[in-house]
């Protein structure tokens, strides 16, 4: 039986670009939405030749800024992803929201094409922090749309965080936090500031006062430490959830599940290969499909499986490893793995590696012994 | 071409007194070449030369003159290297040389290297005559500088020809002032062949070639030629004479003219650079005067980044030295980088050039130990040994005192940085010797320096704190008995050997301490707290700390694209290989280079 897809679809358009993306995405090219939708509805009908006999588990539609656009383009999208995939009836359905680009009539509209998770991008709950990292939305305005959301009748809504922002500290941040966890979404995730080459932040860095590695340690376990204490599982490095809301289609890139990105620079995993679309939008919009592919070797899906594998709090099992690949881990890994489990960096259990917390700290420094 | 009809000389000046440009016009107005045909300097050939701008071996070229007496002469323009480190190569060629002009520019005046080079071309009893140039400049002053050169040289100035080499201006009447003030060559061309070598190059075709100036004798093909220094002996397959960038074969060559020789020698070791060419069949009594086997000055380990590199360094190092006699190689090993190979070299610009050279022409990349000089180690049992590398310091116990070279250093200031100057120099440990003014605004400073002082970054030093005005020459002098200890760092509480140096007791918190620091910001974090420590004599005398690791991670995994987030660990594991394991501890290669560069700040 052909295993169930996962679909990714991107909306390269938003408001205006905040400071620390790097993410492909235009403020400044409203003119093109239009085009742009009719070419990924054209993308979706021709994975059907390929594709078309699978069945759909998950779709998530980032960006960008998804919301932006008007919700009959968003159905259009649905419509045609319905008359090329079977979906499957308890699909995970996922839309990026930006606070203040949605409104009830667009969220009662999402909620009619079968939408049934929000992730609503915060990054905090400090109206400074958010001015300083350009986001053009502030707290209340943020309120406003959650609360407008489960008033629609969303009942599974993730809430985007950055840390070690610019000017932030851990109590500014406990208090993002503190405001957060009084929400009660059943998501959210936490990630840590990456500055990006090519970003605004990355140009000016020298602007700002930044939290050093300390800070963002301790920002990092605090988070761990309070949503634990609220009931909420950190199931992946930077995701957090009530028990039964972990993001399903997240969990497909983590462990090896095959997914189809449309859209500009949409990246894809099916049948053995990862590959990616153009990110010239010119391109996109003249047909031009995918720019980049490899075809993975066996010692390619090995690591992967290690180093995406990893990323989840229950690690990975020497079992899954060898119905997939037909190999003993230890055979393949096992320097590294002894090595990291000395260092104190994981942890081995009944048949399962798993980071330990100073592992998720230094995940990387792991994760480059598995390349 | 009778001998009254050859002028042999050379040009002298400081560097960008204008040297090269003048050359290059004296060879364009003398015909040999059209303007298209120039290269923007032709004497400078290698590219490293050009890039940097100073000349660094020396060269001849023949060009012919028809004077304004209607004859025509034949000149020999020998080109010298322009640079402290190669001050024996310039002795020879001066001395292959009956004449030199003195190229000072109109703005500047007199500097340092001017009056060293003047002097050391009046040592030579070469006929010297001034031309001024660079008069097209707004700040030229011409009848200063004139006065300037009879005071300080004590040569007649008023009749110096004015030019500007540049815009091609007063040409003719420096090549006039050529056949009239520079004596044509003396010598016998019956006597026992005598020659003097002022350089050698090896062409894979040729084998070596010989620059060299006949002062007695004649030389052809056939002829068994013997070096009378090393005692090479071969017979000649060729002679002849330096077009512009090309070996013009010729008959014979006799008493006063310059030109090459080929003997289909293997080695510049076996035609070095002063020895006196003879007729193997016909010696000549006595060899000419002058002749020294060049000493290394400064020393370095050379060590390829990548290990497996190492049988490519050799074979380099072979190669450069075919061409290069002043360079000095022998294999060592090092704990912390493994085998490569202890280099001695003129000065620290010579290091450069080979350096560069090594990465540049056969693409190696190279680690390398800070430089130090040869130290004098007297042991207590009377021995003494010549210390290139400071890993083979005896131990303390057994050293009865040790010793440095210092030289004889000229410094020409401006008199409002005379003051920070000599602070300078009592910082490097000058010892002074005098203050000289050439005139009421300008002097001249002598100081006895330690070489291991000036070697670094004396000279960048120099030139920021007087505003680029110092300019500076210096020559060996001798050794003396000095407080010198052995600086060694210890990272995680490992000795690493390729970072020890010799240093003055004085400096050594000082320079300790900023070692540690360097190698601080040079070390990445690792999974434990690292010390980074610097000792004598098995004491510490100062310590940083690299903190343990806290923080890796790639927080976003953004719509699924592995294969960025794969390359980020590609890239992160990439560098690892390029690290020197110490330990424990991975060292990036930059770490050992950081060091060498302390005084940036």
């Amino acid at each position: 039986m052909m295993s169930d897809l996962a679909l990714y679809v991107h909306i390269p358009f938003c408001a205006s670009k905040c400071r620390y993306c790097d993410f492909l995405s235009f403020a400044d090219r409203p003119g093109l939405i239009n085009r742009y939708m009719e070419a990924l509805a054209d993308e979706i009908s021709d994975s059907y030749d390929e594709y078309g006999d699978r069945c759909v588990s998950s779709i998530y539609i980032g960006g960008g800024t998804p919301s932006l656009i008007p919700e009959e383009d968003i159905g259009m999208i649905f419509e045609r992803i319905r008359a090329v995939y079977d979906l499957r009836p308890d699909a995970e359905i996922s839309i990026e929201v930006n606070p203040g680009s949605a409104d009830s009539d667009k969220l009662a509209a999402y909620r009619s094409f079968g939408i049934n998770r929000l992730s609503i991008g915060l990054q905090s709950a400090n109206d400074d922090e958010l001015a300083r990292i350009g986001r053009i939305h502030t707290r209340s305005g943020f309120e406003n749309t959650y609360r407008a959301a489960r008033e629609c009748g969303f009942d599974n809504i993730n809430i985007d965080l950055i840390f070690s922002l610019p000017g932030q500290d851990k109590d500014t941040y406990a208090g993002t936090l503190k405001y957060v966890l009084d929400l009660k979404p059943e998501h959210i995730s936490a990630y840590s500031m990456q500055l990006e080459e090519g970003t605004y932040l990355y140009e000016h860095s020298d602007e700002y006062e930044w939290p050093d590695e300390d800070e963002d340690r301790d920002m990092y376990h605090m988070s761990v430490r309070m949503m634990g204490e609220a009931g909420y599982d950190r199931y992946e490095i930077s995701n957090f959830a009530r028990p039964g809301y972990e993001c399903r289609h997240n969990i497909v890139y983590w462990r090896g599940g095959e997914y189809l990105g449309f859209g500009i620079g949409a990246a894809s995993y099916a049948g053995g290969s990862r590959f990616r679309n153009t990110e010239v939008i010119e391109e996109y919009l003249r047909g031009v499909r995918c720019s980049e592919s490899t075809r993975l070797s066996e010692a390619d899906e090995m690591s992967e499986f290690m180093f995406l594998g990893l990323r989840m709090s229950t690690g990975v099992r020497r079992s899954d490893f060898l119905d997939r690949f037909g190999k003993d881990m230890d055979e393949v890994y096992g320097h590294q793995i002894s090595g990291c489990v000395r260092d104190g960096l994981m942890c081995d259990e009944m048949g399962t590696l798993f980071l330990t917390e100073k592992g998720f700290d230094i995940s990387n420094y792991v994760f480059a012994k598995f390349i | 071409m009778d001998r009254e009809h050859i002028r042999n000389f050379c040009i002298v000046a400081h560097i960008d007194h204008g040297k090269s440009t003048l050359a290059d016009r004296i060879i364009e107005a003398t015909g040999l070449l059209t303007s298209r045909e120039m290269q923007e300097q032709v004497l400078d050939n290698m590219d490293l030369e050009r890039e940097r701008g100073i000349t660094i071996k020396s060269q001849a070229v023949r060009t012919v003159y028809k004077a304004r007496n209607g004859e025509e002469y034949i000149f020999n323009l020998i080109d010298t290297p322009g640079h402290v480190d190669f001050n024996y190569e310039v002795s020879r060629s001066l001395a292959a040389c009956d004449g030199a002009i003195l190229v000072v520019d109109a703005a500047q005046g007199i500097e340092a290297q001017t009056l060293a080079n003047v002097y050391l071309a009046l040592d030579h009893d070469l006929d010297v005559f001034p031309v001024i140039n660079k008069i097209d400049l707004p700040s030229a002053d011409p009848d200063r500088v004139k006065d300037e050169i009879e005071d300080c040289i004590g040569i007649e100035a008023q009749d110096a020809p004015l030019i500007s080499a540049k815009q091609g201006v007063g040409i003719e009447d420096v090549l006039e002032a050529v056949v009239e003030k520079i004596p044509a060559p003396v010598g016998d061309p019956d006597a026992p062949l005598k020659a003097l070598i002022f350089d050698s190059i090896y062409d894979s075709y040729k084998g070596v070639i010989i620059f060299c100036r006949i002062f007695d004798g004649k030389v052809r093909k056939g002829t068994r030629i013997r070096m009378m220094a090393t005692g090479a002996c071969e017979e000649v397959v060729e002679v002849g004479f330096f077009g512009a960038g090309a070996f013009n074969p010729c008959e014979e060559l006799s008493a006063g003219m310059v030109g090459y020789i080929t003997a289909s020698i293997k080695n510049v070791k076996m035609t070095r650079v002063g020895d006196t060419v003879t007729d193997d069949a016909r010696p000549c009594a006595e060899p000419l005067p002058g002749y020294k086997k060049v000493q290394s000055m400064v020393y370095c380990g050379m060590y390829p980044a990548d290990g497996a590199k190492y049988p490519d360094l050799r074979d380099a190092l072979e190669k450069l030295q075919l061409n290069d006699a002043s360079l000095n190689y022998e294999p060592e090993t090092s704990i912390a980088l493994g085998f490569g190979f202890r280099c001695g070299f003129l000065g620290l610009l010579h290091l450069e050039i080979i350096q560069e050279r090594l990465e540049r022409e056969y693409n190696l990349d190279l680690v390398t130990t800070a430089p130090g000089v040869v130290y004098r180690v007297h042991k207590t049992d009377g021995e003494m040994i010549e210390l290139t590398n400071p890993s083979n310091l005896p131990e303390a116990n057994l050293i009865d005192y040790m010793e440095e070279p210092v030289v004889s250093a000229e410094i020409m200031v401006n008199g409002e940085f005379i003051g920070s100057i000599m602070q300078l120099c009592q910082e490097r440990r000058g010892r002074y010797i005098s203050t000289e003014y050439i005139e009421s605004t300008r002097a001249l400073l002598k100081y006895d320096l330690p070489l291991n002082e000036i070697i670094y970054d004396f000279f960048d030093a120099l030139k920021s704190r007087s505003r680029g005005y110092a300019s500076f020459d210096y020559e060996f002098k001798g050794y003396e008995k000095a407080q010198l200890v052995k600086l060694d760092i210890l990272i995680n509480r490992e000795e690493v050997d390729a970072l020890s140096f010799i240093v003055h007791a004085d400096s050594a918190y000082e320079r300790g301490r900023k070692m540690c620091v360097k190698l601080k910001d040079e070390i990445p974090r690792h999974l434990f707290e690292i010390p980074i420590q610097a000792a004598v004599g098995g004491k510490i005398i100062a310590r940083e700390t690299v903190k343990a690791m806290r923080k890796d991670v790639l927080a976003k995994c953004y719509g699924g694209d592995i294969t960025r987030k794969k390359k980020l660990l590609e890239k992160q594991k990439e560098g690892k290989k390029r690290m020197r394991q110490i330990g424990t501890v991975e060292v990036p290669q930059a770490a050992f280079m950081s060091v060498l560069k302390l005084d940036d700040e």
